[in-house]
């Protein structure tokens, strides 16, 4: 990214007396990108995002949008605007007036403030509920009013605090995607915080995943997904089989690598040498699951790599996929998720049944970190 | 929103209504009635008249009015209604200004120190009241260390200049003594709800609106104050009622400029000997406190609506 990217985060640290929340954290976020931050809790990511806000100081390190240095700017000047973690609606006052309270502060021309909040109101469909107080709305609807609220002052940049944490898990599903196109349709660049991995790849163009106040990976949620950079990251976000092996042959267009059930074929080289100790991380949905030994399909390397034998020892039906528990005989368990494509299959294996699992040779990470 | 109570036996739930009802019929009510009738009767040397009588087959219903209409022809009695309601309404206002302040301080002040503050506010209850207002006597007496402390400050020029004391060097008994009393025995009554209503508050409300671009003492004003209206309400009545009726503070601290209902009561009762008369200037100052009060209960059963 180029030096004059909209937002610049640049060597940030913030220190709580000897803790570091946020170690030195650097990022460019272009104009009208949805940024997500990341991470459990205590990470450091609601830190800095309270940083962004002005409500907190860096210990050092630049925030930078749009040439402007934020640095000691008080929250109440700078151009970013913040939808709070349960919203932090305003309980005495009306929807309306809650919009109306960020215009009415920048000394807008009552017609005009009335304006905005109309436009607001229309963006976010509550006009009929402008006259209600926020305790009359549901926890969806109060949601927007937040949204309306933090848009109503034209912020260059949108804050989001766990925006959908408040809501039951049906109704978040509708309103990630309903968020995402007002954000979209505004146009406002925007940072938002979550601890919900499912949230972040739905809403985000880009996440960053934090720990310990760093960022362990940055990159857009299918990069996240399938090349996590290090162990972490690959058991953060979704499930994964995780096996410890040594790298056994390394060549230019694969590698093998041996572990205690299986000897893996991956068909890439990596930047490696033999007898290094590496982990290959598989996702359950790219295995595949038989009764019978599995012969290799096109493309794949003969059958002495890539597949293990062991036993059902839990299986858990979720409509439409099941995912199994795999005993090997080392001991690990891999876990298995086979897609429901047929409502009655014969055979279907059970608790305590033999069954094989195998996989492409384009399926593993290897992760060295 | 809570389910209704399904279980526990509906006697039961009556008596536990009940008993209180009861007590405050037993204890209140029927007192009241008892006042209120004796101000509507005849005095008859020294007992009352009957106000029913039966006699010959008629019966006659006799009630004297004649001391509420003295209530409102005699100067007096409105001179003192109304300077007791504004005595309690000085007082009143003067603990707030000094007690929001207080409970705001307090309500944000670190949560480790906080039961201290709390404790200090409620440690003057360990002293009688009485000593606390008769050690003020002392403090505000000629040579007292407040009213050399006063002096030494010019701060009595001041109280002459606004009126509330009739010479420079004599604080005592003057309204100025008399609202000095009762703001300092109040304010804990002022502090503790306000206390209770400002450390609920979400702070994030504050950071919202700072978000938002209100500076601190806009968001001070639109946000703080308005929400904590219910505690400033249920301090300012705790403040107000019992000063209109107050009879110790006016009578150990006040003076001849400061005649309050209470002392004109204990006045009637025990100078004059005129029961009716007595009862009726409490029958009117029970309608007087009544009216604040009713209000309060309506603002607080509207807030409970709204919670809801």
């Amino acid at each position: 990214m180029s030096a004059e990217a909209f937002l610049q985060i640049r060597n940030v640290v913030k220190d709580f007396s000897g803790y570091k929340a946020v170690n030195n954290v650097s990022i460019d976020i272009a104009k009208g990108e949805i940024f997500a931050l990341l991470g459990s809790s205590g990470c450091g990511k609601t830190t800095l995002l309270r940083m962004l806000a002005g409500f907190e100081t860096p210990t050092s390190g630049n925030i930078v949008l749009n040439g402007q240095d934020l640095a000691g700017m008080p929250p109440y000047e700078s151009p970013m605007n913040m939808m709070f973690q349960s919203y932090a609606l305003f309980p005495h006052m009306t929807v309306w007036d809650n919009v109306a309270f960020g215009p009415r502060r920048s000394g807008l021309p009552a017609a005009e403030v009335s304006e905005r909040v109309e436009e607001m109101l229309k963006l976010v469909q509550l006009g009929k509920f402008a006259k209600r107080k926020p305790h009359q709305l549901s926890g969806g609807q109060q949601q927007r009013v937040a949204l309306a609220r933090s848009l109503a002052k034209k912020p260059q940049l949108l804050l989001l605090d766990e925006p959908l944490g408040a809501l039951d898990k049906k109704l978040r599903e509708e309103t990630q995607i309903e968020l995402v196109n007002i954000i979209e349709k505004v146009g406002v660049t925007c940072v938002m915080v979550t601890h919900d991995q499912e949230e972040a790849m739905t809403m985000a163009s880009r996440i960053a995943v934090m720990s310990e106040g760093r960022f362990l990976q940055v990159g857009a949620p299918s990069d996240i997904y399938e090349t996590p950079a290090n162990r972490f990251v690959a058991d953060f976000i979704g499930n994964v089989n995780l096996m410890e092996g040594t790298l056994e042959t390394d060549e230019v267009d694969h590698v093998t690598i041996r572990c205690a059930d299986c000897t893996h074929y991956v068909g890439h080289g990596i930047t490696g040498t033999e007898g290094m100790s590496v982990s290959v991380a598989l996702r359950p949905e790219k295995i595949r699951i038989t009764r019978e030994v599995p012969a290799p399909q096109a493309g794949e390397p003969d059958a002495a790599f890539n597949r293990v034998h062991g036993s059902v020892k839990d299986m858990a039906y979720f409509g439409s996929f099941t995912v199994y528990h795999l005993a090997l005989e080392s001991g690990l368990v891999l876990k298995i998720s086979s897609s429901n494509t047929e409502r009655h299959r014969a055979d279907q294996l059970t608790w305590g049944d033999e069954a094989w699992a195998s996989w492409s040779p384009t399926s593993q990470v290897v992760l060295t970190a | 929103m809570s389910a209704p109570l399904k279980h526990g036996s509906r006697g039961g739930r009556w008596a536990v209504i009940g008993v209180p009802y009861f007590w405050l019929l037993l204890f209140f009510m029927l007192p009241f009635l008892i006042v209120l009738k004796i101000s509507v009767s005849e005095m008859e040397t020294v007992t009352f008249k009957d106000v029913l009588t039966w006699k010959d087959g008629v019966l006659a219903l006799s009630l004297k009015l004649s001391n509420y209409a003295s209530l409102v022809q005699d100067d007096l009695y409105f001179l003192t209604y109304v300077s007791s309601l504004k005595y309690a309404a000085v007082t009143t206002v003067l603990c707030l200004a000094i007690g929001y302040p207080f409970a705001y301080f307090m309500a944000r002040a670190k949560p480790t120190i906080q039961p201290t503050l709390l404790m200090l506010v409620m440690l003057p209850f360990w002293t009688s009241f009485l000593l606390r207002v008769y050690a003020w006597k002392g403090l505000l007496s000629e040579h007292g260390w407040a009213a050399n402390f006063i002096a030494a400050l010019g701060l009595d020029r001041v109280l002459l200049a606004i009126g509330v004391i009739p010479a420079q060097g004599q604080l005592m008994n003057t309204p100025f003594s008399l609202v000095l009393g009762m703001t300092y025995t109040y304010l804990p009554f002022m502090i503790l709800p306000l206390y209770s209503n400002l450390a609920k508050m979400d702070l994030r409300l504050l950071e919202a609106a700072s978000d938002l671009g209100a500076s601190a003492w806009v968001a001070f004003w639109k946000i703080t104050v308005p929400l904590s209206k219910a505690g400033i309400i249920a301090g300012s009545m705790l403040v107000f009622i019992p000063c209109v009726g107050e009879y110790v503070i006016p009578e150990l601290l006040g003076g001849p400029q400061t005649q309050m209902i209470g002392r004109t009561l204990w006045d009637e009762f025990f100078s004059n000997n005129d029961w009716p008369m007595a009862s009726t200037v409490a029958v009117a100052m029970v309608l007087l406190i009544i009216v604040p009060l009713a209000i309060f209960n309506k603002y607080q059963a509207e807030a409970t609506e709204k919670r809801a």
